[in-house]
């Protein structure tokens, strides 16, 4: 349990500290549902950062609130036209009040915050699972270490184990950031990075890129998805596997269409003759949360739109307009959905 | 009053001599003067004019952004647009308005506050405004054009680069701000020689106004930081253009190599921008504490160390990029250490309040929206510091939220300060306090409530530099406060303006020292003559406008080796103690820096549109015009003191 690390952070006010704060900030409408918060935090790294937060906070609010007093006091007693001006320099209170205390508060702020950078370098235990996970403009290839086959936009992971994430790019820099489960780090052109998630509890959480990366770097999000060691394991034994057969006659006359057509110079669909690099895998395309990265979600309509002209939707991405058959349209998306 | 007898101590300036003063230094009101003019104070002028023209420019993409973000999905900029106002926002508030405005502040006091009749070069000053004004419109002209940068303003490479970027967009920036780096650091040198060399005759260095100590360390800022980012731009366009591969991995460059290089000189460059601005809060609050400020050495210590310090935080930009840890240890000390001589600096600033007497004037106005503005832009700047937490919000709305509650709070509102402060000596002319007060109310307003909501969208896990974001993700409440905030500072900035028009038309004449302030400039006429002081004073103390001796030292204390009226002369004194060295002579009006200015307009020019005849005859005008400028002037050997 994520107990004994976080104990550091267990002050006894802690909890008193954090529902004071968050009720500020639900005040102003800040702890509102479905948003990937790093104060709503679901992994061991963010939980960490979160109680950093709330420490900094506490402190800035002290400091702030003990300049802003003596700022009033002044403008309000000091205002009086019979007040007399005084002659003396307050050296020693300008040195004490804007330098000794601080240095204190701002050495044990550090020391906390090393501890902390500490504590996000690596995972108490070593990860079972390694994430190859690729950035592209404007999605994210994923990948899993000794498993043939790829997904993109969407990393699943075992709840509550350590995961690895190896980060790469093969165009320009990007960052790797799961808000409530780990903060950023940066894809490196030439280089890989290192990273590693732990969710304390199942649940899907957004992450986006957050380098900016061009045109669409609005669209380039992605969602991890933490859920019980089985029902992880059977999703990667099916990533592995070659993808879904068409099973009606419209999604065999889809799936000749998408062989036929000029899709296969860059999707993949494992067990097909498909097997362009260049695009998203397509292989469990049907199952996944949205299209283009976030750009729109993940259903019939949606679908038909991007794959006739993508550039409406997200423009800028490498997908070109398709010039497919207005007939065939419906059936290329029973296909593509029945890709679970 | 001390009492002597004049012709004791000397005389005041006669008629006579004021008639040679003005016939030495006045510019006829004509348009050959126009373009020719040195004068510190009609270049100064101008640099806060077209400074806060640019500023309107990058304002206004502020705010066509924000409408864009006011709710989800919006379609009213593309990503195209976007992505290039918001280059241009940050690259102009930075390079275009924040940095020349300031120099303007500089350009028009330092000399008026030392004591001094001009700048040490005020041909060179005059070069240095033409090419920011050149480099200005090289870059904004770049908007209508559709070529405008679009890399965001740290432009990291390899999205940069000529394969993911072609197009002029980036050959704008690299050369824009190439060409721009010459005025700044023009003016950098000026800066630093005037005031080390042209002091009034008494002002050592712990008689130096505070403002004055704030202009001269960012000089120096500016001379060591800015070679790196020129170096980084010349690298990132000789990439381009010319196939090098400094930053290219694949072909043996390195990507992180534009970000140390960036961000060297980037984060000297936050204090290059906000010193300045804190060296005006200085001038202006304790004459409206009526004292003089409390703990002037803490202060002038704290400008020197935050000058010294400010050159090795720059890695607190690269937290994420996977450097050594032992590196971030580093680095965090070092960001976490700087923000002491600010502290100092605020508390002193309290402590002035708190034994003085304090009259609410609008300058002073924006001095206290500075105070609650700069602190809390200063605790969340600690956060930053700590490596975990910059890792988690860096990139976010919160850091966005941070850096203008730094810069908004920390530059903005003391230009506002210094507008309201000095515009009676500037033009003459009182402002209405009414207006004032209306500007002051909105821009605080509005101010925070454009960005303080972003702290908020921040640690909702809102990335930054997204043309749009999904409606349901919490989001969309903070978006809408801060597009109706920038639209309530729109207003706040427009009064200001209109504040000014205002004043200059309707304005009450305004009296010699109208705050009762007690440095030099404010022992001028309003506006100052030509040659600003009939007499160059005599320093005697830190507040020579207070202080009895110095009047008296430009009445009937005066003496002709500071009256000087046959020439164009102003004093040359020693660098440390102010003693009285020898009268220099000083140029007259002159075209040639606008000649220079339009040579080297002619390179950029020619460099970014490939046309590389018209940069070597644009190179051919500079030399020419260069050659002409230094030209020794006859002499005759006993004039120019080598005769036997």
């Amino acid at each position: 349990m994520a107990g004994g690390e976080w104990a550091g952070h267990r002050r006894p006010l802690a909890p008193v500290a954090r529902i004071v704060g968050c009720g500020l900030l639900v005040l102003l409408g800040g702890c509102s549902g479905g948003a990937p918060s790093t104060l709503d935090p679901a992994g061991t790294g963010a939980r960490r950062v979160e109680g950093l937060w709330w420490l900094l906070f506490w402190i800035s609010v002290v400091v702030f609130a003990e300049v802003m007093a003596l700022l009033a006091w002044a403008l309000v007693f000091r205002r009086r036209p019979d007040r007399r001006i005084s002659r003396v320099e307050p050296t020693r209170f300008v040195v004490v009040a804007g330098a000794g205390v601080p240095f204190v508060i701002l050495l044990a702020a550090y020391g906390v915050g090393l501890r902390d950078l500490a504590a996000l370098r690596q995972p108490e235990s070593p990860p079972a699972v390694t994430v190859d996970v690729t950035g592209h403009k404007w999605w994210w290839e994923v990948r899993y270490a000794g498993v043939d086959g790829a997904t993109a936009n969407e990393i699943r992971i075992p709840v509550g184990e350590p995961v690895r994430v190896r980060l790469r790019t093969v165009d320009v820099l990007h960052s790797f950031w799961v808000p409530q489960l780990m903060p950023k780090t940066d894809l490196i052109a030439g280089k890989v990075r290192e990273t590693w998630l732990r969710a304390e509890r199942p649940g899907e959480y957004r992450g986006q890129c957050a380098e900016y990366c061009g045109l669409q770097h609005a669209h380039m999000a992605l969602q991890v998805v933490a859920q019980p060691r089985a029902e992880f394991d059977a999703w990667l034994a099916r990533l592995a596997a070659p993808a879904a057969t068409p099973d009606s006659d419209a999604e065999r006359r889809g799936q000749q269409a998408f062989l036929q057509g000029t899709c296969v110079a860059c999707h993949t669909v494992r067990g097909t003759a498909a097997t362009g690099t260049v695009g998203p895998d397509l292989s469990t395309l049907g199952a996944r949360w949205s299209l283009g990265a976030g750009a729109v979600p993940n259903d019939g309509g949606h679908l038909g739109g991007w794959i006739v002209n993508s550039q409406t939707v997200k423009p800028g991405n490498a997908m070109p307009p398709q010039p497919v058959d207005a007939a065939a349209l419906p059936d290329l998306i029973a296909y593509l959905e029945s890709l679970r | 009053m001390p009492s002597s007898t004049a012709a004791a101590r000397g005389t005041r300036p006669g008629p006579e001599a004021m008639a040679s003063l003005t016939r030495h230094w006045a510019e006829a009101p004509s348009l050959r003067t126009w373009f020719g003019t040195v004068d510190h104070k009609r270049i100064g002028r101008r640099y806060l004019v077209t400074a806060a023209v640019f500023f309107g420019f990058a304002g206004a993409s502020a705010v066509a952004m924000r409408t864009q973000l006011a709710g989800p999905e919006a379609g009213i900029l593309s990503p195209r647009e976007y992505n290039q106002l918001f280059t241009m926002h940050g690259t102009a508030m930075i390079f275009l308005f924040s940095t020349p405005m300031l120099f303007g502040f500089g350009n028009f006091l330092v000399p008026l506050m030392i004591g001094a009749r001009d700048m040490a070069f005020p041909r060179l000053n005059a070069f240095g405004y033409w090419v920011f004004l050149f480099a200005g419109l090289f870059m904004w002209a770049s908007v209508p054009a559709g070529a405008a940068p679009n890399g965001g303003w740290f432009a990291y490479v390899p999205l940069t680069d000529e394969r993911n970027t072609p197009g002029l967009h980036l050959d704008v920036y690299t050369l824009g701000l190439l060409f721009l780096g010459i005025s700044t650091t023009s003016g950098a040198v000026n800066f630093i020689v005037t005031a080390l060399k042209l002091r009034a005759p008494g002002m050592s260095l712990n008689r130096v106004p505070v403002f004055v100590w704030a202009i001269v360390a960012t000089s120096f800022m500016v001379l060591v930081a800015l070679p790196v980012l020129n170096l980084d731009n010349a690298l990132l366009f000789l990439d381009r253009r010319f196939d090098t591969r400094f930053f290219e991995p694949e072909r043996g460059g390195n990507v992180l190599l534009w970000q140390h290089l960036f961000w060297i000189f980037g984060h000297p460059d936050v204090y290059i921008i906000v010193m300045p601005a804190l060296g005006i809060v200085s001038a202006v609050l304790p004459v409206f504490c009526r004292r003089g400020i409390v703990g002037y050495p803490l202060i002038v210590f704290s400008i020197v160390a935050i000058a010294i310090i400010s050159f090795g935080v720059w890695v607190h930009h690269m937290f994420a990029t996977g450097l050594p840890q032992l590196s971030y240890g580093f680095f965090s000390a070092a960001s976490t250490v700087i923000t002491i001589p600010s502290g100092l600096q605020i508390f002193a600033w309290l402590a002035t309040m708190l034994v003085g007497r304090i009259v609410v004037s609008v300058p002073f106005l924006f001095v206290v929206g500075f105070l609650v503005t700069f602190v809390v832009g200063g605790v969340t700047g600690v956060m930053f510091a700590l490596t975990a937490f910059d890792q988690q919000t860096t990139d976010t709305y919160f850091v966005v939220a941070h850096f203008h509650y730094v810069l908004f709070g920390g530059a903005v509102f003391p230009i506002l300060a210094g507008v309201y402060y000095w515009l009676p000596k500037m033009t003459g002319r009182m402002f209405s306090v009414r207006l004032g007060r209306w500007a002051f109310w909105l821009v605080f307003v509005g101010m925070n409530l454009t960005f303080f909501p972003m702290h908020v969208s921040g640690l909702l896990g809102m990335p930054r530099r997204v043309y749009t974001y999904p409606g349901g993700l919490g989001w969309d409440p903070w978006n809408l406060l801060a597009t109706i905030g920038a639209y309530v500072v729109a207003a706040g900035l427009l009064l200001v303006a209109v504040g000014v028009v205002h004043a200059l038309r309707r304005g009450a004449p305004a009296p010699d020292d109208p705050w009762g302030g007690d440095s030099l400039e404010w022992t001028t006429s309003s506006p100052p003559k030509p040659y600003n002081f009939p007499v160059i004073p005599r320093v005697h103390s830190l507040h020579p406008n207070w202080d009895p001796r110095t009047v008296e030292s430009t009445g009937p204390g005066a003496t002709e080796d500071r009256i000087l009226a046959e020439g164009r002369t102003t004093l040359c004194t020693s660098e440390l103690d102010g003693r009285y060295e020898r009268p220099v002579e000083m140029p007259e009006e002159t075209r040639k820096p606008l000649l220079a200015a339009v040579g080297l307009l002619m390179v950029f020019l020619g460099l970014l549109l490939a046309w590389y005849w018209v940069a070597a005859a644009g190179a051919a005008l500079v030399i020419g015009t260069l050659a002409a400028w230094l030209w020794p002037p006859r002499r005759t050997p006993q004039e120019a003191g080598v005769a036997g």
